[in-house]
């Protein structure tokens, strides 16, 4: 599907589903969204990219290895839970800081463990997307 | 108790660490190899000594995320699953083992190592939690690792059995979804502990045998019993041998545990019904499986018909609830994992002496190899129940609770199969280890020496097994205390309750 003017539109939107995929990866706590809608809706940009270009042309531009990503984010999401053990809780218990974070308020362990659902789920939708292109 | 959920919560979180710590490694089959070694150490480490807490402490529960019992993620370890981890553990070295001895040359897919620590992190997770909800995760974590490792390679009888394996699964993954859909409608509840409580006060008693007719059909086919074995002699021989003994091996145990789960803690209130369905059910496994077993001509096939005939043993002993019978059950699934993988290595063995599995062109063994001829005596007549092996205490107990519950029927059609076991062993046995080596089949190793030096990191866990199976026979006191504390736990639906709410 090489198409001009899907091709130009894609190159401009990319930026706009990435900032779409952070604003819903921060607003998950207590609204909809979270580490993996926004993870989902990140991975288009690159889904989209692949079928207008070509999925070589969107491995270079990925530059990473899709599976350290996933590695990067299930490696995050365990750290998340480890956290509360040194906070003397059970595994997985949020532990909150006690200063706040311009725009993302006060952090916690629950972001951390968004954030790496978030790039873990990139990192699935990459991957599959540049497996079966290149079947 | 919250305190030691460490203890707990140490042998689930480390395969999913090895399996991250494989994934950083995805280029390297040096690296993931020695991780998943080291990996499957450690866990077999940490069940150990979840195993040990339990037995001296007795329950441990851990409430995810701190949120208190019927609303958040429970998991407890009871003396069954502290007992089928550290056995998962000791098959997972095995067949580590085993494997890594075997691939020494042959290049193995970068997605294998990190699959096998998702497989096991799956059946820790489904022995450990106190949810059917999450237990149906594990499963799924489980199956889709399944999947990977069945169809790694790609070839053609690989690509069938797996299909037939997915689809039996997904079938057997709905009805689950579906009884766990009609508890919940029930109760409104998914914890274990909840439902226990709660389904024996439910108005309508007929909704919840339905629903446990559903939990019967699909653990039935996780555990492949009759008439939903099929799929288990026909994938068995996908993956490699080392492999497919750990799946298959393990996915059925799974299926046992969790009927030995329900149907001690939750379903017990129509035990009159259910109850009697499992019976006439492990029955029929019985006497198929081993039917089945006789039929074939193919050293891995027999071995996997005979799988199907001792879940039925297990099976018999659930029905038969009773104390002893369920204790029966615990150290027949002990006895059952040791035996049948140590029975499966050697016939891998042989594979790699002969290059086959088919008994007509096998023959000689015992000729060459008395050795292995010896190891796989051992294993076989603790199969069939010989005394003192341990195949012996199981069924022992097995037939002592039968009688002492008055199921004669089911008791006389144990035995008669034993013997039909022992037959079926024989003929193994003299195809195999006795005939003489047909003329036609050319040997790959044909000197005992060259077999124990070549392929040394095999033989290390058919030795150590062996040991392990005589150790479980001869001096059987210890394992089978284990057995009857781990089954009185399990009568014991009250303990469990107050263990989880933590009253």
């Amino acid at each position: 599907m090489r198409t001009t003017i899907l091709q130009t539109a894609i190159t401009l939107l990319m930026p706009l589903f990435f900032l779409f995929s952070l604003y819903l990866l921060f607003r998950g706590h207590n609204e909809p969204g979270g580490g993996f809608i926004g993870g989902l809706t990140g991975g288009i940009a690159f889904v989209f990219h692949a079928m207008v270009f070509d999925s070589r042309v969107t491995r270079r531009l990925f530059r990473l290895n899709p599976v350290r990503l996933i590695a990067v984010g299930l490696f995050l999401a365990i750290f998340s839970g480890v956290i509360a053990l040194f906070a003397g809780e059970p595994f997985l218990s949020s532990v909150w800081a006690d200063f706040y974070l311009p725009v993302i308020g006060r952090p916690g362990t629950p972001i951390v463990f968004d954030i790496g659902v978030y790039l873990l789920v990139i990192g699935v939708v990459v991957q599959i997307t540049f497996t079966m292109s290149t079947l | 108790m919250a305190i030691n959920s460490e203890i707990l919560l140490f042998p689930l979180l480390t395969p999913l660490v090895a399996a991250v710590i494989s994934l950083f490694f995805w280029q390297s089959a040096r690296y993931q190899r020695i991780v998943f070694l080291l990996g499957i150490l450690i866990y077999l480490f940490a069940s150990i000594r979840l195993m040990t807490w339990v037995w001296t402490h007795g329950y441990i529960t851990y409430q995810g995320g701190n949120w208190p019992a019927p609303f958040g993620i429970t998991f407890v370890a009871d003396l069954l699953s502290a007992g089928m981890i550290a056995l998962t553990a000791v098959l997972a070295v095995m067949s580590a083992l085993y494997f890594e001895g075997g691939i020494k040359n042959s290049k193995v897919s970068n997605i294998f190592h990190p699959t096998l620590n998702f497989l096991i992190f799956g059946l820790t997770g489904a022995f450990l939690t106190g949810d059917i909800f999450n237990l149906y995760v594990w499963f799924e974590i489980m199956l889709v690792s399944s999947f990977v490792l069945f169809t790694l390679g790609g070839s053609r009888s690989q690509l069938e059995g797996s299909i037939k394996y997915v689809a039996i699964n997904v079938v057997s993954s709905s009805l689950f979804l579906a009884g766990i859909g009609v508890v919940y409608g029930l109760t409104g509840s998914l914890n274990m502990a909840a439902l226990a409580a709660k389904l024996p006060l439910v108005e309508n008693q007929g909704l919840v045998t339905l629903a446990s007719v559903f939990f019967i059909v699909s653990f039935g086919i996780k555990a492949a019993i009759f008439p939903l074995f099929f799929w288990l002699p026909a994938s068995y021989h996908a993956p490699p041998l080392a492999v497919s003994s750990l799946i298959v091996g393990l996915l059925t145990k799974v299926g046992i545990y969790t009927m030995l789960r329900f149907f001690t803690l939750i379903f017990t209130t129509d035990t009159g019904y259910t109850h009697t369905i499992l019976l006439i059910l492990s029955g029929f496994t019985m006497v198929v499986g081993v039917l089945g077993a006789a039929a074939q001509i193919d050293f891995r096939k027999i071995l996997s018909f005979h799988i199907v005939s001792q879940i039925g043993y297990m099976v018999m002993g659930l029905a038969v609830y009773t104390p002893m019978a369920i204790a029966g059950t615990i150290f027949f699934i002990m006895h059952n994992i040791l035996v049948k993988t140590n029975l499966f290595l050697i016939s891998g063995l042989v594979k790699e002496t002969h290059g086959t599995y088919a008994l007509k062109k096998l023959g000689g063994v015992y000729h060459t190899f008395p050795f292995l001829a010896l190891l796989f005596a051992i294993s076989a007549f603790s199969l069939t129940g010989v005394p003192p092996l341990s195949g012996f205490w199981g069924k022992f107990m097995l037939a002592l609770g039968g009688l002492e519950a008055g199921q004669m029927a089911i008791v006389g059609i144990s035995l008669f199969v034993s013997i039909l076991t022992l037959f079926s062993m024989t003929k193994i046995w003299g195809e195999v280890f006795w005939k003489k080596l047909p003329e036609s089949t050319s040997m790959i190793i044909n000197r005992q020496e060259d077999l124990l030096r070549s392929r040394f990191l095999m033989v290390i866990p058919v030795l150590l097994l062996t040991a392990m199976i005589l150790l479980l026979g001869l001096y059987s006191g210890p394992f089978v205390d284990y057995s009857m504390r781990a089954a009185e736990q399990l009568m014991d639906t009250e303990g469990y309750i107050n263990a989880v709410f933590m009253r």
